[in-house]
C-alpha cells in the first residue's frame, strides 16, 4: 500500500457503471449421506467499485459459504452447482485453479472471523506478510523487511518495526485481525470480502478494526463486502445491504431504506427483535420457531412455516409456490409474495 | 450491619491466579483477574455487569458463588458471610444461589436425558422422591416454554435457543433467589437471543428473582437491567441505575464504550469515541488508574493514584480523577 502508492490508482478505475462483482443464481450445494444441503440456494448480488455491500444473516443462512463460492474455495463433498460469477465482465467459475490462484489475495482478498487461526502460528507475521507479495509479484523481485514494516503500518499497528518479527501469538486477536487486514491489502484488490471480521473482537476493538476497514475504502477506492451477523455493524458500515434467510438473499435495499422501511417480514423481524441502545422496549419482538433445516426446506417460501404477515393476510400461495425477487419500491428488492400479488 | 435492602453485597473483593513458571514451577506473578471490587444487589433487581473479555466479570460472578476461592474480601448473602462458611453450612445456600452458563452446548452432559440433568440438582439437596423431582422438573421446563416430552430427550436434540432454556430450567429447579447469569445469550443467534431475553426477563418478575447479568453487550443489558456495573481490568470503574448511566455516562471507558457498539439505526447519528490500544494486560496491570493508558482525558494523577469511587449523585458512582463529586452541602 503505502509501498505501492506510486501504481497509480486512478488508471485501474475505468469511471463505468459496470459493476465490479456479479453473481447471478449461485447455488452451491454439500452432498452428504444425510442429503443435499442446500448451503446457497440462487443468490444474486453485485457489488460496485467502491461501496461497501453488506451481508446480513443469522448463522447457516450461506452468507460466508457465498464467499467462499465466489474465491472458489468451496471442499468436497460441496460443489458450485450453476450459476454465474461475474467479475470485471469474466465468470470465474470457468477460470482454471491457475488462474484462481494468480487472482486470489491479488484482485480479491479475503478475512476471516478467527484473526488467529488463520495466520500460521509457526511463522512470523513479517514473512507471512511477504508471501503475499511473492507469490503474486513473482519470486525474483526483490522483497524487503520495510515493505513488511509499511505495510503493517498502513493498518496502524503501533511500532510495526518490533511486530514485524513477532509470531502470532504473541498479538492481541485485534492486533493479528490487523495483520490479516495488511495481508489481503498487500497486493491493492479491487475487492475485499471481510467475512465477520469483528466476530471474535472486543467492541473497543471491534471500533477499531471497522473505523480501519472504512478509511481503507476510502483511501483506495477497493469495494468491500461485509458478511456480518450484527443488525448493527450493517446499519453504521455498509452503503447496500443483502439480507439472507435460510441459503436465499430475501431482500436488498440501500441501508438507509432497509432501516426505514424494511419490507421481508423477516427483516422486520429481525430488526424489531434485537435491542437498540437509547431506545428502550418492554419487550422485544420474537420470531417465533426455528431456521428450517438446510437439507429439509419447507415447499414455497422458506419463511413461511414462522412468518407473522403470512397468517395475517391469509396469503395461500406461500406455502405451495417461491416467490421471486421483485423490485418493490425504486432499488428496493424483496422476495415476498406480500409484494408480488400487489403488483399481478 | 449490612443493609436489608440488599441481597448480596460483596466488600473488596480479589481474585489473583498465581502464574507458575520455570523448571521448579514456582509462582512468578499473579493474574489480578478482580482486584477490588465492592457491589451490591438490591433484592428483586437486575444488576448488569458489563466488561470485555478478560475483565474479570465472569471471574466475579464464580467468586461470589464460592465456585472458585477468592483471595481477599467478603460476600454477604442474606447478611451471612458466606466466605466464613464451612461447606456443609454452605450447601443450603447454594439452592438460593444458581448459575446459568454462557454456552449451551458445553454447559450440558451429552449423555444424560434433560429430565436428568434438570433434576441433578433436586436429587443432590435431598428430594428424593421421584415423583416430587418429576413434577418439580416439569414445573421448570414448563416455565422456561418445554413440555413435558422433552425431558426423555439428550442436548444434542435441541437448538442452541432451547438448550438455554434447559440450562435456565436447571437454575430455577430448586427455587432460588438469585442467579448469576453469565453472558446467557451471547453464544445464540439474534432471533433466539430475543426470546431468552424476554423469558429471563418474564421469569424475573413472576419469580421475584434477582438477577446478576453479565454481558459484554451494553444494548442487551440496557434493556434488561436496573442497574449497571461497568468492569475495566478488574475493577469497577461505574455503577448507576440504567436511565442514569445511559443518560449520562461519566467515566470515559464507558462512554467510549458506549459509543463503540454499532447500533442498528443508520439515522442515529453519534460522536464516535475510537480507542487506541489494547487493554492491558492484568498479570501487570498498570498503576493508578488502570485505564489511563487509553484515555482521553489523561492527566499526570491518573498514572499515581488509584482513583477512589467518587459519588456523583442520584446513585451514581465513578471511579475517575476527573469528575468531582457531589457538594457536601447538600447533604448536611
Amino acid at each position: 500500500m503505502a509501498a505501492l502508492k506510486d501504481t497509480n490508482r486512478q488508471n485501474k478505475q475505468p469511471a463505468d457503471d459496470q459493476p465490479l462483482l456479479e453473481v447471478t443464481d449461485l447455488r452451491t450445494y454439500f452432498f452428504t449421506r444425510e442429503g443435499t444441503v442446500k448451503a446457497v440456494d440462487g443468490v444474486s448480488l453485485t457489488v460496485k467499485r467502491g461501496e461497501i455491500r453488506g451481508i446480513v444473516g443469522e448463522s447457516g443462512c450461506g452468507k460466508s459459504m457465498t464467499a467462499m463460492s465466489i474465491l472458489r474455495l468451496v471442499d468436497k463433498p460441496g460443489k458450485i452447482v450453476s450459476g454465474e460469477i461475474l467479475f470485471k465482465g469474466k465468470n470465474l467459475l470457468e477460470n482454471s485453479t491457475r488462474e484462481m490462484t494468480a487472482l486470489r489475495g491479488k484482485q480479491i482478498s479475503i478475512i476471516f472471523q478467527e484473526p488467529k487461526s488463520s495466520l500460521n502460528p509457526v511463522l512470523k507475521v513479517g514473512s507471512q506478510l511477504l508471501e503475499v507479495l511473492r507469490i503474486h509479484q513473482g519470486s525474483k523481485r526483490k522483497i524487503n523487511r520495510d515493505e513488511a514494516v509499511s505495510l503493517l503500518r498502513d493498518v496502524g499497528i503501533p511500532d510495526p518495526q518490533m511486530r514485524v518479527s513477532n509470531y502470532p501469538h504473541e498479538m492481541s486477536g485485534g492486533m493479528a485481525q490487523r495483520v490479516m487486514i495488511a495481508m489481503g491489502m498487500a497486493c491493492e484488490p479491487d475487492l475485499l470480502i471481510a467475512d465477520e471480521p469483528t466476530t471474535a473482537l472486543d467492541v473497543t476493538i471491534q471500533a477499531q478494526v471497522l473505523d480501519l476497514i472504512r478509511n481503507l475504502r476510502d483511501e483506495y477506492g477497493m469495494a468491500v463486502m461485509l458478511i456480518t451477523h450484527n443488525m448493527g455493524i450493517v446499519a453504521e458500515m455498509a452503503d447496500i445491504v443483502t439480507v439472507m434467510y435460510a441459503g436465499t438473499a430475501v431482500e436488498e435495499a440501500r441501508t438507509d431504506d432497509l432501516f426505514e422501511a424494511p419490507l421481508h417480514p423477516y427483516t422486520q423481524g429481525l430488526i424489531a427483535s434485537i435491542p437498540v441502545m437509547g431506545k428502550v422496549k418492554d419487550r422485544l419482538e420474537v420470531i417465533p420457531g426455528m431456521v428450517p433445516s438446510l437439507i429439509d426446506m419447507p415447499p414455497g417460501c422458506r419463511f413461511a412455516p414462522r412468518c407473522v404477515a403470512r397468517v395475517k393476510h391469509q396469503l395461500q400461495q406461500c406455502e405451495v409456490e417461491e416467490p421471486h425477487m421483485i423490485e418493490a419500491k425504486p432499488n428496493h428488492y424483496v422476495r415476498c409474495w406480500l409484494y408480488e400479488s400487489e403488483e399481478s | 450491619m449490612t443493609n436489608s435492602e440488599n441481597l448480596l453485597e460483596i466488600r473488596d473483593l480479589k481474585v489473583y491466579f498465581e502464574v507458575k513458571g520455570g523448571i521448579l514451577k514456582r509462582t512468578v506473578g499473579h493474574v489480578k483477574a478482580v482486584d477490588g471490587v465492592n457491589l451490591s444487589i438490591k433484592r428483586g433487581e437486575i444488576l448488569g455487569l458489563v466488561g470485555e473479555s478478560g475483565c474479570g466479570k465472569t471471574t466475579v460472578g464464580r467468586a461470589l458463588l464460592r465456585l472458585i476461592p477468592a483471595t481477599e474480601g467478603t460476600v454477604y448473602f442474606n447478611n451471612q458471610n458466606i466466605f466464613k462458611l464451612k461447606p456443609s453450612e454452605l450447601k443450603p445456600l447454594r439452592s438460593q444461589m444458581q448459575l446459568v452458563f454462557q454456552d449451551p452446548y458445553s454447559s450440558l452432559d451429552p449423555r444424560s436425558r434433560v429430565g436428568d440433568i434438570v433434576g441433578e440438582g433436586l436429587r443432590v439437596h435431598g428430594v428424593s422422591n421421584r415423583g416430587e423431582r418429576h413434577q418439580r422438573v416439569l414445573e421448570a421446563l414448563r416455565m422456561v416454554g418445554l413440555q413435558e416430552h422433552h425431558m426423555r430427550r439428550f442436548p444434542h436434540e435441541f437448538s442452541g435457543g432451547q438448550r438455554q432454556r434447559i440450562g435456565i430450567a436447571r437454575a430455577l429447579v430448586l427455587n432460588p433467589s438469585f442467579i448469576v447469569c453469565d453472558e446467557p445469550v451471547s453464544a445464540l443467534d439474534v432471533s433466539i437471543q430475543s426470546q431468552v431475553l424476554n423469558l429471563l426477563k418474564d421469569l424475573q418478575q413472576t419469580l421475584d428473582l434477582t438477577l446478576l447479568f453479565i454481558a459484554h453487550d451494553m444494548s442487551v443489558v440496557e434493556h434488561l437491567c436496573n442497574r449497571v456495573a461497568v468492569m475495566y481490568l478488574g475493577k469497577i470503574v461505574e455503577v448507576a441505575d440504567r436511565e442514569e448511566l445511559f443518560r449520562n455516562p461519566q467515566h470515559p471507558y464507558t462512554q467510549a464504550l458506549m459509543s463503540a457498539i454499532p447500533i442498528a439505526d443508520p439515522k442515529i447519528k453519534r460522536q464516535r469515541i475510537i480507542l487506541q490500544g489494547d487493554p492491558p494486560s492484568p498479570l501487570n496491570p498498570p498503576p493508578g488508574c488502570r485505564f489511563h493508558t487509553r484515555c482521553q482525558e489523561v492527566i499526570d494523577i491518573c498514572s499515581q493514584v488509584i482513583p477512589e469511587q467518587i459519588d456523583l449523585g442520584n446513585q451514581h458512582f465513578c471511579a475517575c480523577h476527573r469528575r468531582q463529586p457531589v457538594q457536601e452541602a447538600a447533604t448536611s
